[in-house]
Formats: C-alpha cells, structure tokens, sequence
C-alpha cells in the first residue's frame, strides 16, 4: 500500500511501498496527509484522487519548508537533537546503574514533539506520557533540570520528588509526564477549559500514545472536548508498541485517527518521521483551536529505538528491526538531508548544534552527578499548600 | 439569623463564592440540566437542586453541564485548577469514586508533590455520601475515609447548614484539592446560617455538647443520632461530650485527646464501614496518644462489613442508630476493669 509522507520523504512518488518494520500489520495501511482530515474519519484514502492528493501534500510540505525561517530550523533542529543526546546518555547513565527506578526512552519519536511544540509558547499547555522527556524538552524545560531529576537531586526541576515519569513544569506549561497510560487527555481537557473559559488563546494538547488510545479516560476527554468544543489537540504518537504488545493486536480497527474523529473532531495521521508533515498537520490543528474551531486529533506513526523501558530485553522485536529503524526511519538523518537539499542551512550550522548540544548534555550528567541529594525534610513538605 | 437548609446554606456559598471570583466553575453532570432538550438549561440544577440556578445567574460559560463521564469530569477539574480556575467539580455519588478515582488520587492529590511543590491545585469536589433512602449497594455509600487516607487530599464532612456553608466557602478559597462529603439525608436539616460569606477553617473540630462522661466522636448524620443518644443517657445520669470533626484531612486530633484525656472514655459513631474507616482510625489515635488517659475500651459503632442493602428493613438494621450509640456508651460507662 502507498503512504503518503513516506513518498513524501522519499521525494519518489511511484516508490514509496516500503514502510518501517511492522509489528503485525499494523502500520502498513494507508495513512493520509496532513490536509486530510476527511479521509482519516473513514480511515482509508480515497483511491481515486490519490495522486493528486499527493501532489497537494507535496506542494505543502514545500511551502511549510520555506514558511520555516532559519531560526525556526535551527531552533527544531536543536530541539530535536537534544531530545536524541539526552535520551541516548540516559541510557548511558541508566545502565551504568547511577539513575534510580526506570526511564522510558523517546528517542526515534523526537519529530512528533518537537513538530508539535514548535507551535506553543510557554503559555500554551501539553500533558506528557510515561515517555515524556521529549515532550519536556520540545516544551522548554530546562535540560539540567531535567537531568538533576532523573539523578533525584535536589536541583532537579521537581527537587528529586518526581522522577523521570513526573516531569513536569508549570511555567513552561509543561503539566507533567504521567505513570498513568491515558492519565493526560482528561488533564488536557481541563487546562483546554481553563482557556476557553478565560478566552486567553491558548491551546492544550495531550501527548499520548497507541496504548493510550484504549483507554477510556482518552475517549472520555475526546468527547468532552468535543462537547464544551475546547481549545485541545489529541496527539497520539503510534509507535507500534503498548508496553511489549503490538498496536496491532491491541487497537481494535487499527485506526486511531478514525477513533478520533468518530468523536466528531477533525483528525489525520502523519508520518512522525517527517518534522515537516508533524509540523504542518499541527499548524492546522492550533489554527483551529486558537480560532475557536474545537479540539483536533493527529495520529503519528513514529517509533522508538529503546525498549518500553531501558532494560527492556526487547523479544517481542523482529530481527534487526532496530536496526533498520534506525537506518531508514531516523526522523534527525530525514531532517538534516531535507534542510541541506533544499539549501536552508548550512551543514556547518548543523554540525554546531550537534557540539553545542552534546556539550550542554554533558554538563548536564556532570552537575546531576554532583548535585545535592534532596534534603531530607523535603519527604514531608509540599503535601499541600497548607494544612 | 436566617434559618436555612443544608441545601440553601450550599447554593448560597455557590452564589457568593462564583460571585467573588470569575475563576470559580461549577462543573458535573445535570448541574443545570436540560442541555439539548425542548425544554432547556436548568432542568435540574443538579440532581439535588444545589446548583439550581446558577446557569442564569453565571452562564454557560461558568456553570458547565457535562455528558456523564466521571473519569473526564474529575481529570478535567483537576487540569483546569493547576491552569488557574477554581473548579468545583461535582461527583454526583461518592461511590462513582470507582470509574474515576485515578484522575483524583493520582492527579490532583499528586500534583503539589510530585512537582516539588510548584502546583497549587484548588479543586472542590462535591459529592453525595450516607444510606438511609434505600438507593442500595451503589449509591449509598459512605467513603469519605478512603479520600482521607490519600495525602494531597482535603475532605470535609458537615453536619449542619452553618456549617456546611462556611466550609464549603473554606474549601473554595482553598489551594488544595478538597472532597467536600454531603450526606444525602440532610439537605432539608435547618439551621441558622448568616447571609454574608464567612469561611470555617479546617482541622477545627465542633463540640456540639460538652460533658464529661463520656467523649462520642460522630461525623455527618451521626451527630445528630449521637445527640438523641445523649439526651436519652442525660436522663440516666450518663453525661456525654459530642465531638464533631467536621473535616477528617486533616483531623482535629488535639480536640479529641483533650477530651478523652477529661473523660477517659471514648465512643466513636462511624456510618461507613467498619475496617480502616474514621472510627479505627480514631480509635488507634486514641489508643496510640492518650493510653494512659482511658478507663474504659473504645468502643466503635459502624455500619457492618457489608455492601449496603436495599431494603428498608434490613437498611435500618445496617445504619448505626441512637439506640446502638447509646448502649456503647453504657458499656464504656459501666466498664470495670
């Protein structure tokens, strides 16, 4: 079958069959492009239009390139890159034992957040998941502090009382990963609420995921959202796999986008590989919301590169699947040869990010390592406000 | 002073609270009603009328009626508090605890902790606890004790109209997420309650009677049979203290040991039921800070370890009533070691 934004990448319209490495059969059907909000409610693309459908997605995706100023390039470009350094020294540090309880790992994913987030300002709200270091970076949480965290130090952004799955940063409207699969759509809702019904302009969206997707409390704040027509975006980053079990024994219908429209909201499905397409289906989204047009859905088909968890022994994985997903469906490498082929930046601007963010990592481990532990009367503070 | 029922002493802290503050919504199932039907908003005014009104009064905007989705309802309350509104979100029956506890104890309760103590959360949950109306196993419940036991959480048991309103009023104004429990059986019990706002603070326990014979703690319903076991126990000679708590998070434990350290005795009138409910916590209080004080056993009136039943005849028998009350504290008065 065809899928749209993997031709897109490709730049080879005729070619485009291939697609990652399917667990199960499940991402392999027909995924629409970003203007598409009319094929994802039936959830198959119309045959019949299809190529000139492509050309629309293609012409696009080319005008969101050029729309991208070289700042805005550069500003995804690091984004991205950070997300990618600090998930794979993470790992590192993990595995050497120096970071306490365990560390869901978003690397592979970093398109979604960061196509998603380069649309909000530090008033606009997002709600994380259980792998919700991407989204915190994306949304501006301060990397040290998120790195203190992780180490449970007392500099960390939650002073070590959170951890790696309750990051979160309040003014940077960042309301928190979730231990819970599911716990951020309703969240969303309500900080969508807060906006509407202060009429500031903001949007909310809730990051979460194919597993999420099953969960009741997600259609729950769909359909709220769609009742009080609130500023929200359901962003559900398919990456294959809820926990070790493929998406596709678990999401009955196979579409999640379809799921979301059936609620009655405006819903397509990109491919997460490509920041561009992440970008532009998000464009549309926030333009709705913010207009007062009522809450959207985008369904990125992403993967990741880790396990569910690090550590995670991976035996549900086909042979050399990471491998391959690293080789031809890294969302950085994609990024870095669209920005060069099409002259937007420089590689020696690339290569600086690179050092400038490995570098910033690096400071990063260096001051978790010697930070303070938490005090110990911090078990008993912040209970409450007052009590 | 006016004299007004539990049911007006709460819409009126609605009123006076959503007047003072755009940022406070009134949000829940049917809390105005009729949305998409002939007959229109403000059909219901929840189902026990305490919100009746409030949609003319504030609009759409303010008082926003829901599909009935518990988990969503909550989840969103506790979303739009830690972004600035003050929600006062309405779980209609306590025991719907059970399709959206998540997004209360590990959201809302949560937030101010796992974040190092930068949300502040100031959510109002309203909702309906007690039997007595033959509504059975699934609406009848008294589960305050379970939202006591999650730290982060604030909960609020009123006996009476004054009461009720200038703790609701606290519970508002307050920055904690707090699950404010109204027994479905006293809506209509009057009391004098003044018309401006005033606000009770939490952790201050009432003592409804004053007695030195015996201490009985009672929460809800339960001090008002506690206080038809008093009188009758007067006539014998047996002079009882009332305390009522009013809030079980956090408990007024001071009250309490002061009492009992005057008695000696202590009898604890729970409607919920018996394992881990207020009347086992109390008592282990009891037992653990004031030992010395006691001369008799702690004695426990609770409702059975049983769901509660539907009919009437065996529904009396499951709520602890003044005659039960009243022969526990008998037995601590007569007890001899």
């Amino acid at each position: 079958m065809r899928v749209l934004p993997s031709a897109v990448r490709a730049g080879r319209l005729g070619e485009a069959e291939e697609r990652r490495p399917d667990p199960g059969g499940y991402v392999s059907h027909p995924a629409v492009g970003p203007e598409g909000a009319e094929t994802a409610a039936g959830g198959e693309a119309k045959s019949d239009p299809l190529r000139e459908r492509v050309v629309q997605v293609i012409n696009k995706m080319r005008r969101n390139v050029m729309q991208l100023d070289r700042d805005s390039l550069v500003q995804a470009y690091r984004a991205m890159v950070t997300i990618r350094r600090f998930e794979e020294r993470v790992q590192e540090e993990f595995s050497k034992g120096s970071i306490p309880g365990f560390v869901h790992l978003y690397a592979g994913q970093e398109a979604s957040a960061v196509g998603i987030c380069l649309h909000l300002g530090s008033k606009d709200y997002i709600a994380s998941t259980h792998r919700g270091h991407g989204h915190s970076i994306a949304k501006g949480c301060d990397v040290p502090g998120m790195m203190a965290e992780l180490f449970g130090r007392r500099t960390g952004l939650c002073g070590g009382k959170g951890g790696s799955m309750h990051i979160a940063d309040l003014d940077q409207g960042m309301l928190g990963a979730n231990g819970i699969v599911g716990g951020g759509p309703p969240l969303v809702a309500g900080a969508a609420l807060t906006a509407k019904t202060l009429g500031n302009g903001k949007v909310a969206v809730a990051f979460t995921g194919d597993g999420a997707s099953n969960q009741g409390t997600t259609f729950e704040a769909m359909n709220l959202a769609v009742v009080l027509q609130l500023p929200a975006i359901f962003v559900f980053e398919n990456n294959g796999y809820g926990e070790y079990t493929g998406a596709s024994y678990s999401v009955g219908g196979r579409n999640i986008a379809g799921r979301a429209a059936g609620f009655g909201m405006p819903a397509v499905k990109v491919d997460g590989d490509d920041f561009f397409a992440v970008h532009e289906a998000m464009r549309e989204a926030t333009e709705r919301a913010r207009g007062g047009g009522g809450p959207s859905a985008i369904e990125v088909m992403t993967c990741r590169f880790y396990g569910h968890h690090s550590g995670d022994a991976q035996l549900y994985r086909g042979k050399d699947e990471v491998r391959r997903l690293r080789e031809e469906h890294d969302c950085l490498k994609l990024f870095r040869r669209r920005v060069r082929e099409a002259e937007l930046l420089e590689q020696h601007e690339l290569d600086a990010v690179d050092h400038d963010v490995a570098a910033l990592v690096e400071a990063s481990v260096v001051a978790a390592q010697a930070a303070a532990l938490p005090d110990p009367g911090a078990l008993l503070t912040d209970v409450y406000v007052s009590y | 002073m006016p004299e007004k029922t539990i049911r007006q002493a709460l819409h009126e802290a609605l009123v006076q609270e959503m007047h003072r503050d755009p940022r406070v919504v009134v949000i829940g199932e049917d809390v105005s009603g009729g949305a998409g039907t002939e007959g229109g908003r403000d059909a219901a005014g929840g189902v026990m009328g305490i919100t009746k009104g409030l949609i003319k009064e504030f609009g759409e905007r303010r008082v926003i009626d829901t599909p009935i989705t518990e988990s969503a309802i909550m989840g969103a309350a506790a979303g739009a508090a830690v972004t600035g509104l003050r929600p006062v979100a309405e779980l209609m029956f306590s025991d719907f605890m059970g399709v959206c506890f998540d997004q209360i104890f590990n959201k809302a309760a949560k937030f101010r902790y796992m974040f190092g103590g930068k949300a502040r959360t100031p959510l109002v949950i309203r909702t309906m606890v007690g039997a007595g109306r033959s509504a059975a196993a699934q609406h009848s419940q008294s589960l305050y004790h379970l939202f006591t036991a999650i730290p982060g959480l604030k909960v609020v048991v009123p006996s009476i109209a004054y009461d009720a309103k200038g703790l609701l009023i606290q519970a508002i104004r307050d920055d904690d997420p707090v699950v404010f429990c109204e027994h479905k059986l006293m809506y209509d019990l009057k009391a004098d309650v003044p018309d401006e706002a005033y606000t009770i603070p939490f952790g201050e326990a009432a003592i409804v009677r004053d007695g030195g014979d015996v201490t009985i703690v009672a929460l809800a319903r339960m001090v008002h049979y506690a206080a038809q076991a008093a009188e009758t126990l007067a006539a014998e000679g047996i002079d009882c203290e009332i305390i009522d708590p009013r809030t079980t998070s956090p408990l007024d434990e001071d009250t309490i040991l002061e009492s009992v350290a005057r008695t000696g005795r202590l009898v604890v009138v729970d409607e919920a039921t018996p394992r881990c409910n207020m009347a086992t916590d109390i008592a282990a209080l009891v037992a653990d800070r004031a030992f010395r004080a006691l001369k008799a056993p702690v004695r426990r009136v609770t409702a059975p370890h049983t769901p509660v039943p539907f009919a009437p005849s065996l529904e009396r028998l499951y709520i602890p009533d003044p005659e039960r009350i009243a022969a526990a504290v008998r037995s601590v008065w007569s007890y001899s070691a």
